[in-house]
């Protein structure tokens, strides 16, 4: 018998390894470029060797597992000087202040203090794209990058809006990074609970009317978070809530807001929940009750939506249309929901389903760039050695896409029509010419003393001298996803200008 | 041949020579223009056209009404019953003149209180179908009658919003300090590599000619600028200099029939003032540059029609935060040359309780797609079959907009 056992086990193992074996055929160049397009912010030629050498299965349960990747020199060199990416949230408003239109403890200020105040908090927002930028160009958790892109435009906030200023760094890192292939109730918790949500959308100031804390401007409802909450971040716009729904949920989050304690002295985790200030009765809320109680009814609102088969739908919607196509094929969508459902928003488990489905194997090239992924993907192609994102921020900003100033709560689109228009073109191929010749000096300080602290490579100004990109290495490894009319193109091209036909090219600003 | 012909046949290869004298459009009929200026967030349309002879109006607004006019910081006066912001006084000489006017109670009738999906209404032109594939203003495009050119309708950004999408392409182009600095596209040996890399039919080849053609005949005779430093304004602020170049590009190119300028920041849900404060910072710099496109536009200002308009209006009462939630009904603003101004126009529904819409909101008396039909009918002549395909399911008419526009 156990002679049989272990025969039979033999035999379970031989039986799974067989279709493990079938799978892991060598993956074409262009099926890695495919993946890499999609799960990391393109290709770069030591990432197709390695895809290649572990195949395309392993490769996607690493990325799924960043936490296990160690960070590379080339990027903690880089984030080491972004010192204010080191402070929570209390901390910053307590070193930083109210942003510079506030007045500071109730004295006016001068224009010159107001001045020296903006420029400083800008700093803070500086250090924060500087930051996003490197992980994205040098991370090897791409997936996670990939993914804080996804999460940021879904739970979007604005840089410009008061204290987000100083906040939206700190969003980023507390409540998406760490949550960005978790739980999607976890996330939005997080979101929920982080000051710069709260103050984005109003929800600080969101008061029970004639409650003991009422007063001044803290006076009574503010709907703004209750309506994008369940319009945006969960079930979506069909998702079947009432105006009564977004009253009741408006009345359920009364209380969340700051602790002021922790923000004058600038410990602890900023938020808090004001008892005072909050609306204990039962609710009924999309039908279901939720017993009186304190904070717990907000949190017990959380789970309601992040449980809803609404918003399963709409986040399997969401991510098939941002790594399949703009028209996501429905079945894909409906079998992310299912998952979401049955994995109880487990982001990697819906993750893991749609890039090993024949829809996103199949979807080769349909999706364009966002101008985010467009100016990312160019630099990690060109091995381009960054020191200084400004060039590539501003590209960004003239593209329509500044990397944190999207005014609107629903973020950033990534579909075609939102990005594809004759100007986006033009500036696409500027851009692709300017990286090409290396005329953006990326591996040199910028000027201005703020920004030069974001760098680590202090050539004096009179040796700096443009890098092109090798435009040789940069062809030979995007070829296989190059149509034979570029390359065409490209190989009768004058040799200045080789490199920009490619980043330049129709292809290149697909994924 | 015609201009597009040849670059059709050129494949986009060789423009440059082919500009064509513009200014000898100057001797045709003046071109009927259109310019939409859309307001995203949803201006609190109460507190722009303020109805100060309503006691309502006052008491759902203990913090943020502006005052009576004649009161300290008090709106403008516009009639017995209507007031204009005070931060819009720059508008006042429009106003006198009889060349501005407004809709109030106003709007897209869906009741929903997205923004997306209401902005999404007002610019695909059926209020309720999320499905309509392009935009009205280009469908008005299509049904514009003579030769296409690169520039019929321009957009002022970087992105091509909904409203202008569609079949027939459309330029759009940033009109910031910087539009006319140098591109590596304006140098001939770039330029003809990358027209040969998009020498295809798809979408994409499409773009980049529009794109060459557009920048080629628009910021070729755009007035070298000085490089002004940017400081990151938000949007509004930079909207006088965004309209004064808009002007100067109208003036000078006379295949511009439609424009479009989105700005945003309006959505106050918080302290957002009265006569001064958050939503007054925003109306000045609109304000001020309506009539800057007005004063640039000179003769051509009686040929051109610009509407203001946004995709809800906001809550009759303030909130709990000293500001206005989601509405419904709104005021829109048109002016221009044919405007037969200095009246605020529309049936008033009234703010008392129960003339409110669901108990919060200024109710709907005109659908916008009623105004901008008449837009179309009179000003840029479209025929009445042409109004069946940009505006499908509008309903038949009842607003009270009786001669707003001179045909």
């Amino acid at each position: 018998m156990v002679c049989c056992r272990r025969l039979l086990a033999v035999f379970v193992g031989v039986a799974l390894l067989v279709p493990l074996s079938v799978r892991a055929e060598p993956a074409t160049d262009r099926q890695i470029i495919h993946l890499l397009n999609r799960i990391a912010f393109g290709p770069t030629a030591s990432l197709v060797a390695h895809v290649k050498a572990i195949g395309i299965d392993r490769y996607i349960d690493e990325q799924l597992d960043p936490a296990a990747l160690p960070e590379p020199p080339a990027l903690t060199e880089r984030l080491a000087p972004l010192d204010t990416l080191k402070l929570g949230a209390s901390q910053l408003f307590a070193q930083f202040g109210p942003p510079s239109e506030e007045t500071a403890g109730g004295m006016q200020q001068t224009q010159g203090d107001s001045d020296a105040r903006m420029k400083r908090d800008d700093s803070i927002l500086q250090q924060a794209r500087a930051a996003r930028l490197y992980r994205a160009v040098y991370s090897p958790g791409q997936l996670q990058e990939v993914m804080v892109d996804f999460w940021f435009n879904h739970f979007n906030i604005y840089a410009y809006e008061g204290y987000d200023l100083l906040w939206i760094g700190n969003y980023e890192a507390e409540a998406i990074r760490p949550n960005a292939l978790g739980k999607f109730r976890d996330l939005l918790l997080a979101t929920a609970r982080h000051p710069a949500m709260l103050y984005f959308l109003n929800n600080e100031a969101n008061t029970a009317p004639g409650s003991p804390n009422a007063h001044d401007l803290f006076s009574g409802l503010n709907e703004n978070y209750a309506r994008e909450i369940m319009e945006l971040h969960t079930l979506g716009v069909d998702g079947g809530y009432t105006q009564q729904d977004v009253t009741t949920l408006a009345r359920i989050f009364t209380g969340w807001g700051f602790n002021y304690a922790d923000l004058q002295s600038g410990s602890g985790s900023a938020f808090a929940f004001d008892p005072l200030r909050h609306d204990a009765s039962v609710k009924t809320f999309l039908g279901q009750s939720i017993p009186a109680g304190d904070e717990e009814q907000g949190v017990a609102a959380i789970d309601i939506l992040s449980r809803s088969p609404a918003t399963a739908h709409h986040i399997a919607f969401e991510l098939a249309q941002y790594f399949v196509a703009d028209q996501p094929p429905p079945a894909l969508v409906d079998r992310l929901a299912k998952t979401f459902l049955d994995s109880d928003g487990d982001i990697k488990v819906v993750l893991k389903t749609l890039l090993t489905s024949e829809e996103f194997r199949d979807s080769v090239g349909q999706k364009y760039k966002t101008p985010y992924q467009y100016v990312i993907s160019a630099v990690r192609a060109g091995d381009v050695d960054v020191r200084n994102v400004v060039p590539l921020w501003w590209t960004m900003e003239r593209l329509g896409m500044p990397l944190y100033l999207c005014q609107t709560p629903d973020g950033y689109k990534n579909t075609e029509a939102a990005w594809l228009n004759p100007t986006a073109t033009t500036v696409r191929i500027d851009f692709a010419s300017l990286l090409g010749s290396g005329a953006f000096l990326l591996y040199a300080p910028e000027k201005g003393e703020e920004a030069t602290k974001l760098v680590a490579d202090r050539t004096p100004a009179s040796e700096l001298k443009p890098r092109p990109i090798d435009a040789v290495a940069l062809e030979k490894l995007l070829a296989p996803a190059l149509s034979e009319q570029t390359r065409n193109v490209v190989a009768f091209g004058a040799n200045w200008l080789k490199a920009a036909l490619v980043l330049g090219s129709p292809d290149f600003m697909r994924r | 041949m015609n201009r597009r012909d040849f670059l059709g046949l050129a494949g986009g290869a060789a423009i440059a020579p082919v500009l064509g004298p513009i200014w000898a459009a100057r001797a045709d009929e003046a071109p009927q223009r259109l310019v939409v200026v859309m307001l995203r967030g949803a201006v609190d349309g109460l507190n722009v056209v303020v109805p100060y002879g309503e006691e309502a109006y006052y008491a759902g607004r203990p913090t943020i009404a502006v005052q009576k006019p004649g009161a300290e910081k008090g709106a403008l006066a516009l009639d017995g019953h209507f007031a204009l912001h005070p931060a819009l006084s720059s508008l006042m000489p429009l106003w006198s003149d009889k060349k501005l006017a407004f809709i109030h109670a106003a709007g897209s009738p869906d009741p929903n209180r997205s923004h997306f999906d209401a902005q999404q209404f007002i610019e695909n032109g059926t209020p309720g179908r999320p499905t309509t594939p392009d935009g009205w203003m280009n469908r008005t495009l299509a049904a514009l009658p003579g030769a296409r050119t690169p520039t019929d309708a321009l957009s002022v950004g970087p992105t091509l919003p909904f409203i202008l999408r569609g079949p027939v392409s459309v330029a759009n182009l940033p009109l910031g300090p910087k539009a006319a600095a140098p591109m590596a596209i304006d140098q001939p040996q770039v330029a003809s590599a990358f027209d040969r890399l998009y020498a295809g039919n798809d979408k994409q080849a499409a773009a980049y000619r529009q794109g060459r053609e557009a920048r080629t005949e628009l910021v070729a005779d755009m007035p070298a600028e000085q490089q002004m430093a940017d400081n990151g304004a938000p949007p509004a602020n930079a909207f006088p200099a965004v309209a004064d170049r808009l002007a100067g590009l109208m003036t000078r190119d006379r295949h511009i029939r439609l424009a479009f300028v989105a700005l945003g920041g309006w959505d106050t849900h918080v302290d957002q003032g009265s006569d001064a404060g958050q939503l007054a910072g925003h109306l000045k710099p609109l304000g001020d540059g309506l009539a800057a496109l007005a004063k640039g536009l000179g003769p051509d200002w009686n040929d051109t029609v610009v509407v203001v308009i946004s995709e809800f209006g906001r809550t009759v009462r303030e909130n709990g935060n000293r500001g206005t939630d989601h509405g419904h009904g709104n005021a829109i603003w048109i002016a221009g040359g044919k405007v037969n101004g200095g009246r605020v126009y529309g049936d008033w529904p009234g703010l008392a309780d129960a003339q409110l819409y669901q108990n919060r909101d200024l109710a709907i008396t005109t659908d916008y797609r009623h105004l901008l039909a008449m837009v179309l009918e009179r000003h840029l002549r479209l025929p009445d079959a042409a109004m069946a395909k940009i505006f499908p399911d509008m309903p038949a008419s009842k607003g009270n907009l009786g001669q707003i526009l001179s045909a």
